[in-house]
Order: structure tokens, then sequence, then C-alpha cells
């Protein structure tokens, strides 16, 4: 077992996902069938390989600093789920 | 033949020559979508109204007697990862269900300014994980070589458009076969570009250092103008590359003398359907008999490639997806506190696959796992990426199947996501090494279903793919 019922629920918590009683099985089942087929990675030695984030090489890349105009206030609220005198309403943050 | 089965440079001729109008096309794809689409299922949106009023605008510049590009007038899907203003972008995800975007993907836009007409948004597996589009929030969509089978995926939806005369062309997405794999399955041309060569502005990000966008065509020659019409360096974008856009029609030269192509022999091994193991290497003999050089090769690290992506790419999703969290758009699901309605909105909205991926890749990203899990992948994708740049100090191309199989029977593989993971096992390598790679038919198995094989590039060499890929299709 690669992952254990706790690993599974820490990481759901980190993933802020909630997994059902009925379907942890499952999911313990399917994770460690998919981190127990990574593991043949171990079996290459690496010690002296650089990684690799970004196939092609790339640098810092600048553009002139200039203001343009950017997107219409509306129209960023357009899809919020909840909005209120012009900003993205949500439940509360803080105990008072 | 009927339009909706021509290609994009057959209809431009019999446009410019007055034959149909744009008008007509357009109403003939829609007559096909409506004969057909409630049995394939390839859109999520159409997007009839504004398609004619396209046409329309297309048919008054050429009886004013303007000129009009490859493109232009030509009815094409969109896959629906990919912004588009005011029209719905579900990415096939409950989560954005009802997100209309404010704002155009780079790649579309260059559609729009060709005066394409856009048929509609094609369906995909949610957020472009999968290999069969079973994964997509709304409805699997049908292979219109046979109903009873997945077009592939993740641009299943683009490719069934395409095969089944529900669009001329589409733009797909390609993380690590989602082009070439459904085009292989549907009996198409899928062309995944280099890494950086199509702007990724406005395609929903699914993991950042493999996705790219690209086209899915009839032909070869379609490929090269769809190719014209999306490459270049975005500002909006600060991993597009700079390096120049070559006229891609240029390339189209039957003519392949002296070309030197590998075949890897880690890509026909058990597991390769013998079928297709044959095709492709009768492929090789066709370019052979047209004066290429074959060389049998060896890309050692192929078979860590499945292992090594399929760590990459959640532990990039697992971030990108960080931002579905019910605040600004997307949907929300109300809970006591904000931790609450963010669990609540991500646990009913994302599907099965997308949670599984988050949690493999929020599992490899954190404290205690990041070393041998993620790390070691990204050390790995360096020895995998030193295979191609080796391999190529010689050759031209490399030349492999698309798949290890034809397309699967719906709901064959649902419930081993390990299995469908293994699908990928021929395209992944060229994502992780930001290579070009085609999927060009080659011919149909004994039970009539096609078969594709991969030409793989140097990187930012898509010529050279484009010139033998049409030499191919020349000789048939």
């Amino acid at each position: 077992m690669k992952i254990s019922e706790q690993d599974i629920k820490t990481v759901a918590t980190l993933s802020r996902l909630r997994i059902r009683a009925e379907e942890e099985a499952d999911v313990l089942f399917q994770l460690n069938k998919i981190l127990t087929y990574v593991e043949n990675l171990q079996t290459l030695d690496t010690s002296n390989v650089e990684p690799t984030t970004y196939a092609l090489p790339m640098q810092n890349v600048f553009r002139a600093d200039k203001v343009k105009p950017s997107l219409d206030r509306d129209l960023a609220l357009s899809n919020a789920p909840l909005k209120e005198d012009g900003y993205f309403k949500v439940p509360r943050v803080l105990e008072v | 033949m009927a339009l909706y089965e021509k290609t994009a440079h057959e209809l431009h001729e019999l446009l410019t020559a007055k034959k149909i109008s744009a008008a007509e096309l357009t109403a003939n794809i829609f007559s096909r979508v409506d004969e057909v689409e409630n049995k394939i299922g390839a859109y999520l949106t159409l997007t009839r109204d504004a398609a004619e009023a396209q046409a329309k605008i297309v048919d008054e510049k050429i009886s004013r007697g303007e000129k009009i590009s490859a493109l232009e007038g030509i009815p094409c899907a969109v896959k629906d990862n990919i912004c588009t203003k005011g029209i719905r972008t579900t990415c096939a995800s409950k989560i954005l269900e009802n997100f209309v975007p404010p704002y155009d993907a780079t790649a579309y836009q260059k559609l729009l300014a060709q005066n394409c007409v856009i048929v509609g948004k094609a369906n995909l597996d949610e957020f472009a994980m999968g290999s069969s589009t079973e994964n997509s929030g709304f409805h699997t969509t049908h292979n219109p070589r046979d109903l009873e089978r997945v077009p592939g995926g993740s641009s299943g939806g683009s490719t069934a458009a395409v095969a089944g005369g529900e669009a001329i062309f589409a733009l797909g997405s390609d993380t690590g076969g989602s082009i070439r794999q459904p085009a292989s399955f549907c009996g198409v041309v899928g062309f995944k570009p280099t890494y950086g060569r199509v702007s990724r502005y406005g395609l929903v990000a699914f993991a950042s250092s493999l996705d790219q966008i690209g086209p899915i065509t009839r032909d070869v020659t379609d490929c090269a103008l769809v190719l014209n019409a999306i490459c270049g360096l975005d500002e909006m974008d600060s991993t597009s590359t700079a390096a120049t856009v070559p006229d891609f029609t240029k390339s189209l030269v039957a003519d392949v003398k002296g070309l030197k192509i590998g075949l890897p022999k880690e890509y026909f091994v058990k597991g390769i359907d013998p079928e297709i193991e044959s095709a492709v290497k009768n492929v090789a003999k066709k370019f052979e008999s047209l004066g290429a050089e074959i060389f049998e090769i060896s890309l050692p690290h192929t078979e860590y490639a499945i292992a090594t992506y399929y760590l990459i790419a959640p532990a990039e999703a697992a971030t990108n997806l960080e931002r579905y969290d019910g605040v600004s758009y997307g949907a929300r699901v109300d809970g006591a506190d904000v931790v609450e309605m963010m669990t609540n909105t991500r646990t009913e909205k994302f599907g099965e696959e997308v949670k599984r991926r988050i949690m493999i890749g929020n599992y490899a990203l954190s404290a205690g796992y990041y070393d041998a899990y993620y790390l070691k992948a990204l050390k790995v994708r360096t020895l995998i990426q030193k295979d191609f740049t080796d391999a190529f100090e010689k050759l031209d191309l490399i030349l492999t199947p698309t798949t290890p199989n034809v397309a699967f029977k719906i709901g064959e593989m649902v419930s081993d996501p390990l299995k469908m993971y293994l699908q990928d096992i021929c395209t992944v390598p060229v994502n992780l090494a930001g290579l070009p790679g085609i999927s060009v038919p080659c011919g149909v198995n004994k039970n009539n279903l096609p078969m594709g094989f991969q030409l793989i590039g140097k990187a930012l060499d898509e010529e050279t793919i484009l010139r033998a890929a049409f030499a191919y299709e020349t000789a048939l």
C-alpha cells in the first residue's frame, strides 16, 4: 500500500475535496494502483540528472511596461456566483 | 460528394469560383448536424446564428469581388476548453456549466480574423483529462466510424465533428495525445505543434508545460492551412515562441528522398495491436520506396513515459484547478463558511477523473513526497527528452504507431483508469519533450476501424513532418 486511508483524507483536505464514505474503498484502490505503477521511476538512477520543467529553453520574457486597457469591471464580475457593489461576495472568512 | 465531406482547400476553390456560397456551405453543415448530431454528440454548444452571420459577411466580400483567405467561410468546430467571448465555454465540466468567457483565446481569435465560420463548441473529457470523451460532464461522444465505440479523447468532440461531417476542420488541444489519439481513432489528421508554436492564451489550463492547441483536419493540406492561421508569438502567452512562422503550405511537397526516418523499437512491443504494427511497418516501407532511409533506433526511456506523465500532468493540474473555488467564476455550492463552500463546490461539481488527478497531483507535490514523485518525474523527463535529442542528431523524423489499439467500445475501460492511461503510451513522450507530432490515417483493420501512424519531428520543425505526411498521402 503506497497510500493509506489517513493519507487520502489529508490529500482530500489539501485539495478541498470530500471523499464520500461509500467512495473511500474505490479511491484508495485506484490511487494505490496508479502510485504503484509510477514506482517504476524509482529504478532509474537520476542522481546526476537536472529536472526539466519546460521542454524548450525559456528565459525571462519581457514586454514594454505600458498601460493598456484592461478588462472592464462589470465584465470581470459577469461570471461571479455572487457579487455586491462591484465586489465578489463570499461567506464569512473570519470569526467576529 | 456532399459539401460537408470536402476539405477546406476544395471548398475554398468552390467559394472563389462562386460555385457555392458560404451561406450554402454553412446550411449544408447544419443540415448534416441536424441529421447526425443526436447519434454522434460531438458538440456541447451550437452557434448557428453566429455562423450564419459570419457566412453572410464572407458572401458579401466575395460578391464585392474581394479576395478571400484560405479558411474564410469554412465551417469549423472549437474544443470547449478554448475561450470564446460571449459563447459558453464549459471544459465539459459542471463547474463551468454556465461560464461565458469575457475574452477570446488567441488561437480562436486568429480563426475569427480569417472569417472562419464557427459551428459550435466541441465535447471533450472534463478539463481534457481522458482518452475517450467518456469523462465529459455532459455526454459521451460516439465515434462516427462505429457508433458503439469511443472517438478517443480528450478532443473527441472536435475529432468526431470532422470525421462525421459536422465541421470541415477543428481546433483541439493536446497535453498527452489528445489531438493525435482521437485523430487516429476516427481516421483523420491531427497535429500537435511544438510547445510554444500556438499561444495558450485562453486555453483553459490543464498541464501548462504540456498543453498545446492544434488542428484536426481531413488531410495534410488543410492541416498546413490551419497551422498558418493559428501559429505565432503572442505577448499574452510568455511561453509562446518568437521563432519565425514559415508558410506551412510550402512544405506540401511530395518528396522524401534522402529523409532519415527512425523506427524506435520500444514502440513495437507486446501490447501493440499486431494489425497496427504491420500497418505502420508498411508505412515505413512506403517511405522507403519513395526514397527515404529507414533506421531502427532505440528511445530507451520510453517505458518510463507514462509514469512520468501521470505525475507531472496531475501535479500541474492540481495547481491549475485550484482556481475553481466558487468565488470569482464558475459554479458555487453554498456552505457554512468559506472552506466548506469551496469543498462543497469542488466535491459536487468536479467529475471523478478530475478529482482523482487533483488528488494524485497534490499527493505528489506534498511535503515528504515531492522529491520521490514530482522531482523524480521532472528528472526522468530530462532523460526522455535526451532520448529524442540524441536520436535526432542522425534523423529527420521518427515514425511510430499513434495508438496501441484501435477505438475501443464505449464503457470498456471506464472502470480501470490505469488501463486508460496506458492508451497514451505512444503520444505522451512527445509532449514531455515538447516536440511536434502528427497522426495520419493508414488504413483500416479487419473490422473496418481506422488506424493511424505518428510522425515526430525536431522542435520547431513542423515542416519536415508536413512534407513527409503529404508525400505519404499523395502516394496513396
